[in-house]
Formats: C-alpha cells, structure tokens, sequence
C-alpha cells in the first residue's frame, strides 16, 4: 500500500500490536504526530520526554511487552537518555523512535540537531538512524526483534524528518534476518547434567535468583525447582517476586541492604546457584571475598555476563526457559528428592538460625511516622499483591525489604542504574499497562520533585496510582552515607521541605492527604488505597532514620552494620 | 598474552565508534585497529589486536559478539596465519647518508617510495617486529615521521575467518 514514511510508523506498530505510545511531540516529528491523529493511536503525552520514557519502561516492567516512546529531534531526545540508560541496566526492552533533522542538514549543527544515535550507542542494545523510507520497516520490525528476544534492552530507532514525509509502498517484514544477531536459545544439556552431580554433592546450596527471572517469565520454573530440591534461596534487588517473600526456604534480599541470613549464607554456601543475575558490586561487597567457599554457578542467556565479576566454576547459557525447565526435568527424574531435602536440615537450621537472630526489624520512636511501619501496612492492606513502584534511595530499600513480595512484576525499581526521578513516571506507565492492579508508588520528596510535573498526567488520564511519599525532608540515602561516613557533615542533602506536596499535587489535580502521626497512617491508607482515582500522601518521616542492615561500601558481605531492634 | 582478532562486522555507519567506544569503556588494553573491506560489498573486516589474559579475553569476544552489528569473530592467535602491517616511514637522508639508507632498505626487503634533496620516504610490510627493527636502525638518520596501518591477518589454507 502507497502511503507515508509517519503512515508506515504507524502500521508497523499496528503490526507490533503495540497498545500505546508514551511520548512528547514537536518539529521533527510533526509529520509523525499528524499520522498519529488520522489513526487515533493510543498516545499518553506526558510532561516531559523524562516521563515518557520511564513510564513506557514502567509499563514494560509490568506488562512484559515493549514500552514504545516517542520524541522529537535534538531537546527532545536527549532528555530521554537517562530513562534509556535505565532501561539499558535493567534489560528493559523499550523501542524508541526520534525524530532527526532532515537528510540534507544532518551533520551540520542544525536547529535542533543532536547526534542521539552517537550519544545513545553505549546504552542501547542497537540503535539506527534511517534516512531512506525505504528501509523504515525493515528497521522497525529488527528493532522490535532485537528489543524484546535473547536478552531484552532499549532500541533507539532515530528517523529523519523527510522520510516521515517520503512515500513508500508499505510491506512489512515477517521475518528478520540478521547476520550477527542469533539469541542464544537452547545452551549445552551436557552443562546441566554436571551441574546435577554437584548439586548432589552440596551440603550447603543456595540459588540465587535475580531480574532474569522475572523477565523472562520463568518463576514457576525456579519455584519448582526450589519445591523439588528443598535448596533455599536468596534474591537480588531485581529477583524480588520471583518466588513469595512468604516462602520458608526463601531467605530475602542479599547485599548491601541484604538480610543478615541472605548475606550468611552467601558467605557460607558451598554451591551458590546464580540465575539471571549479574553480581554487582552492590550484591558482592569486597568481590574478592564473594561466596569464597562456594562453587559459582551462573545461569544467563548473556554469555558476557559469565566472568565478568565473579568467577564462574560452571555456566549455564541459553534462555532461563530451557535451562531452567531442564533442570527440573533432571531433578524429578534424577534426584532422591526426599534425601537430597533431609540433607538441606542442617543447613538450614543454620538459614533459620541466622534469620532469627537477626530479622529484619527497625526501632519505632515515639510520636513518629516510620517509613517500615508505612510499607509494613501497605503490604498487609494490600496483601503482598499490588505493583510496588518505587524511586531511588532509602525509600526504595525500606520497600525492598519491608514489603512482602508475592508475585514477577510486581516489584518495579530503577537497580542497574539507580535513577532519581523513576518511581512516579513509571508508576504511571505500570498502571497503563495494568488498569486493573493496585499500582503503588513508593517515594523520597527528593524523587518525586524530579518528576513530579507527571502529577499532571496522572490526573489528566485518571490513573489510579497510589503515591506514598516518604518524606524525610533530606536527600536521605546519601544523608545516611554522611552520617555514616561523613562525622554527619551534611553537604547540600537538606531538602529544607518548603513545599508543600500535598498543595503541589492539588495544583496538577491529584488529591493529597498528609499524615503526621503514627496512628494516622493506617487510617489514611485504607482511605488512599480504597479512593477511585490517583492520590498523593505526603508521610511525614523523621530525617535521621537509617536503612539497616548495611555493607559498607568494599566490605565484606559478613562485615555487615546490624541496626535495626 | 597477545591475541589478534579477525572481526567480521556489517558495513555500516557508526560500527567502528561503537566498537572502539566499548573497547575504551571496558578499558581493555588494544594495540592496534584495522578495518577494511573484504569480498563481500556488505562486509568489514577489522583486525584487533589485544594485550589479555584468558579471562579478559573472553570478556572482549564476548561483549564485542553481543552487538547486533558484529557478525563473527575469530581469535587467530593459536592458528597458522599470515600477519602483516604496512609502514611509511619518512626519514632523513643528505647526500652523505643515502647510500647507507638504500642499503638498509635492501636488508630489509623494503622500498623507496619517495625520495628529495632532504628525505626518503620508505615502504615496509611485514611483521610488527621486523618493522620495529628498522624503524630503529632508521633512528640514527633522523625519522620525521611514521604512519603504520596496524596489524591484518589472515589464516592459511582454504577456509576464511567467518567458517573458522
Ligand atoms: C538522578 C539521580 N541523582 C542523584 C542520585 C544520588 N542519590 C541516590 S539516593 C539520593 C537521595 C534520594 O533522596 P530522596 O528522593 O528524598 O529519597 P530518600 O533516600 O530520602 O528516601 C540521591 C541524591 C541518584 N541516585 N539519581
């Protein structure tokens, strides 16, 4: 069919079944946005590219399906680097179409001309620049292929704004073919079968669960294997959901804010099972000592990962589907899984032993709002089943730790990159994806006025978010690392708290309600959580409270600082 | 240990930046870069030679073989090959020392590719070593400038790089 290069844009994305577009428009993009409005596409404008491109990464977080993103040239794409950069780190898969200036004046500092395709090229999995119509389907169909197979990530597809404009005759691809891109499916079944006699051998086994596993959709997988083998687990930033926080065997968050028992038994195991995880240096601690009497095994689908921090005794490559369905095969039809699960007692009666000397717990201070108490009740009044979406700092690790977990992508937060500024416009884009769940953010006041201008979406399109703020009225991660580290001199992390959020949140048209007393929040939240629309609650915290348990940065995992009760 | 790499990559814009960028990101230690057409219109082979260790290695071939743009890489480290680097070495010669200079020329099978009153310009290919060595014995004379293309490889025997 004859029709423009913005027509076939938007029939590629028809294609895709792509549900809705997060994006922000202007000149190199007109043509594009035109086409937009004869097809009445599903569009969120947000208020700003930031927004646009954390919600599409929010709604891919949740749904599982590519986030597509929309900006024009220069300004407009260049303030979607942080949220690509994010989505990079996180193995988000996210299609993102700029609009470039044209043809002829590319390369000469045109108005409004940034080169995102040099400036994005470390933090994409591929990006292109299309200057012919011709090839316009080609490269979307590849940069839907390549974002969302083998392991996901962010594809940057930068358009010149005539080919919007040229005319082509539509065809879109069935398939994609590409010389140097072959997602590793099925890995080598002899790998596993050695895997097996070790995890025989193991006195004290620990599985490892991270991000992979949520995105890949393969929970029930680890779940199964976890019932089978009666192998305790741990879990990274990104794992969490993956298998119920209410699970006997499942011993929480591991690192620098890890559980004591999590952090123990990485220190102790003999066989630490990694499964989609990338042992960063936030989950090892002082690398050199990581799991030092443990063999390493790491499952990924990305054979870079293997080696790249710690050293691995066995690899397990390919798709967590196959290696992992596997693996269960052999353990049904291999184990003695009755004797392999009465050899895990002493083990773990060590697990629970070190669980319950040291749980995780705070201290309440009289007359105070505290920020566990606030995700404690959160959790319960939702019963562990909301989407929790939170921002970066402390925040983000009281949710970690204090909510309990029950279900893959329902735990939303910026890991790799730890952004500022995520929670509230993802928040939004998760609830686009998932009209029907309770999407709850959880936020520092310090985060939210990053990206606080998308109170205004979230009223416009009536997004039922839940926004808890935690408001410590200072930057409170790094006022924790300044008390800490610092003799407590608090460089420029005052926030000084002169706004008022629940005003602010009023003036964009989402409720606000304040709670200032520990007895009030329950109350509140109940009222919060049963209201139709979005709400912002502004939680007065105190501005001294620490996230407990800690491994000093370059610490051992074992050299943790309690806290806590 | 050094490895050289032959590195089969798509012909298109913006594949050595991305190359070379993650090479400089990842801080491994490269000697040299050279890239050039091959056989096949659609296709760039560039040669990378890196100072690494088993697990360093392993990490460039890897990270370099995650992007969408690189095709195959080979290590020919191991292998029975051809290596080869061309240099231009311009370098001082008065009439008292020319003649000393075109004997040099001769003991290393290089050539004269340009000559004036002050200077010859001088063509080696072969080996980095061989060419270190001249380049030293050209020292004495007063070398003005080199330019060298970095190393290209090839392996013996009928089978190309992209079926190794
Ligand atoms: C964009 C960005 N800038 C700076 C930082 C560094 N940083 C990490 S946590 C933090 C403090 C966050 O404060 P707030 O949002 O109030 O949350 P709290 O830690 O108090 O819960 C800062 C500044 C960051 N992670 N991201």
């Amino acid at each position: 069919m004859r029709m423009t290069g913005a027509q076939a844009v938007v029939e590629s994305l028809k294609k895709e079944s792509v549900e809705i577009i997060f994006g922000y428009p202007g000149g190199a993009v007109l043509t594009l946005y035109d086409a937009l409005y004869e097809s009445e596409y599903p569009h969120i404008l947000t208020r700003h590219e930031q927004g646009a491109i954390h919600a599409a990464d929010g709604y891919a977080r949740a749904t599982g399906k590519p986030g597509v993103v929309m900006a024009t040239s220069g300004p407009g794409a260049t303030n979607l680097v942080t949220g690509i950069a994010t989505a990079y780190m996180d193995s988000i898969p996210l299609v993102i179409i700029t609009g470039q200036v044209a043809v002829s004046l590319i390369g000469r500092d045109s108005f409004q001309e940034a080169d995102i395709r040099g400036i994005t090229t470390p933090i994409t999995k591929h990006n292109y620049l299309v200057k012919k119509v011709d090839e316009l389907p080609k490269v979307l169909k590849e940069a839907f292929h390549i974002a969302t197979t083998g392991r996901p990530g962010p594809v940057v597809v930068d358009i010149a704004k005539d080919v919007f404009a040229a005319e082509i005759d539509f065809y879109y691809p069935e398939k994609v073919e590409l010389r140097g891109y072959h997602p590793l499916y099925e890995g080598d079944e002899g790998v596993l079968e050695r895997l097996a006699v070790e995890m025989e051998k193991a006195r004290k086994p620990l599985l490892f669960v991270g991000g992979g596993v949520n995105l890949s959709d393969t929970a029930p997988e680890v779940r199964a294997l976890v019932e089978l083998t009666g192998f305790p687990l741990i879990t990274s930033l990104m794992g969490l959901g993956a298998v119920s926080d209410d699970h006997p065997l499942n011993f929480g968050l591991v690192g620098m804010h890890g559980t004591y028992a999590a952090n123990m038994a990485t220190t102790e195991c003999d066989l630490l099972i990694g499964i989609g995880v990338r042992f960063d240096d936030r989950v090892t601690g002082l690398l050199e000592q990581f799991a030092p009497k443990a063999k390493v095994v790491h499952f990924d689908i990305d054979a870079a990962e293997i080696n790249k921090n710690v050293r691995t005794d066995i690899r397990v490559l390919g798709h967590l589907k196959w290696s992992l369905s596997k693996l269960v095969d052999i353990s049904r039809d291999k184990f003695d899984c009755e004797a392999m699960q009465e050899q895990m007692r002493p083990w773990l009666g060590q697990l629970n032993e070190w669980r319950s000397e040291n749980p995780l717990s705070y201290e309440a201070r009289a007359g105070q709002v505290m920020p566990q108490a606030v995700i404690e009740i959160v959790d319960e009044l939702t019963q562990g089943d909301a989407v929790i979406v939170t921002d970066v700092g402390q925040n983000q690790m009281w949710a970690a730790q204090f909510y309990h977990f029950k279900n893959p992508r329902s735990w939303l937060t910026s890991g790799g990159l730890g952004t500022m500024g995520y929670g509230l416009p993802a928040g939004l884009g998760a609830q686009v994806g998932c009209p029907n769940k309770k999407v709850v953010v959880i936020t520092g006041d310090g985060g939210l006025m990053m990206n606080c201008q998308e109170l205004d979406t979230v009223a416009k399109f009536n997004l039922p978010v839940k926004i808890m703020v935690l408001n410590n009225q200072v930057l409170g991660m790094v006022a924790q690392w300044q008390r800490m580290f610092y003799g407590g001199r608090y460089a420029h992390t005052n926030m000084e708290g002169r706004t008022d959020l629940v005003k602010l949140a009023e003036a964009m048209g989402v409720p606000g309600m304040r709670v200032t007393q520990p007895d009030e929040v329950r109350r509140t939240l109940q009222e919060a959580l049963a209201m139709p629309g979005p709400v912002l609650v502004d939680f007065r915290i105190p501005s001294d409270e620490d996230v407990m348990p800690m491994v000093p940065g370059g610490a051992r995992l074992d050299q943790m600082v309690m806290g806590g009760k | 240990m050094k490895h050289t790499l032959a590195v089969l990559v798509e012909n298109r814009p913006g594949v050595l930046t991305h190359i070379s960028g993650l090479i400089s990101r990842r801080a491994f230690n490269i000697e040299s870069i050279a890239a050039g057409y091959t056989e096949e219109a659609d296709t760039t082979r560039i040669t990378v030679v890196v100072e690494a260790d088993e697990i360093e290695l392993e990490q460039v071939v890897n990270q370099l073989s995650k992007l969408v743009d690189v095709i195959k890489i080979t290590d020919l480290t191991g292998m029975d090959a051809i290596h080869r680097e061309l240099a231009l070495i311009k370098v001082k010669a008065s009439v008292e020392t020319r003649s000393d200079i075109v004997d040099i020329v001769d003991i290393f099978r290089a050539k004269i590719v340009d000559v004036n009153r002050e200077t010859m310009v001088i063509e080696l290919t072969g080996e980095e070593t061989k060419i270190d060595a001249l380049c030293e014995v050209l020292h004495d004379y007063g070398i003005i400038e080199i330019v060298r293309t970095g190393k290209i490889a090839l392996s013996r025997g009928p089978i190309p790089a992209k079926e190794l």
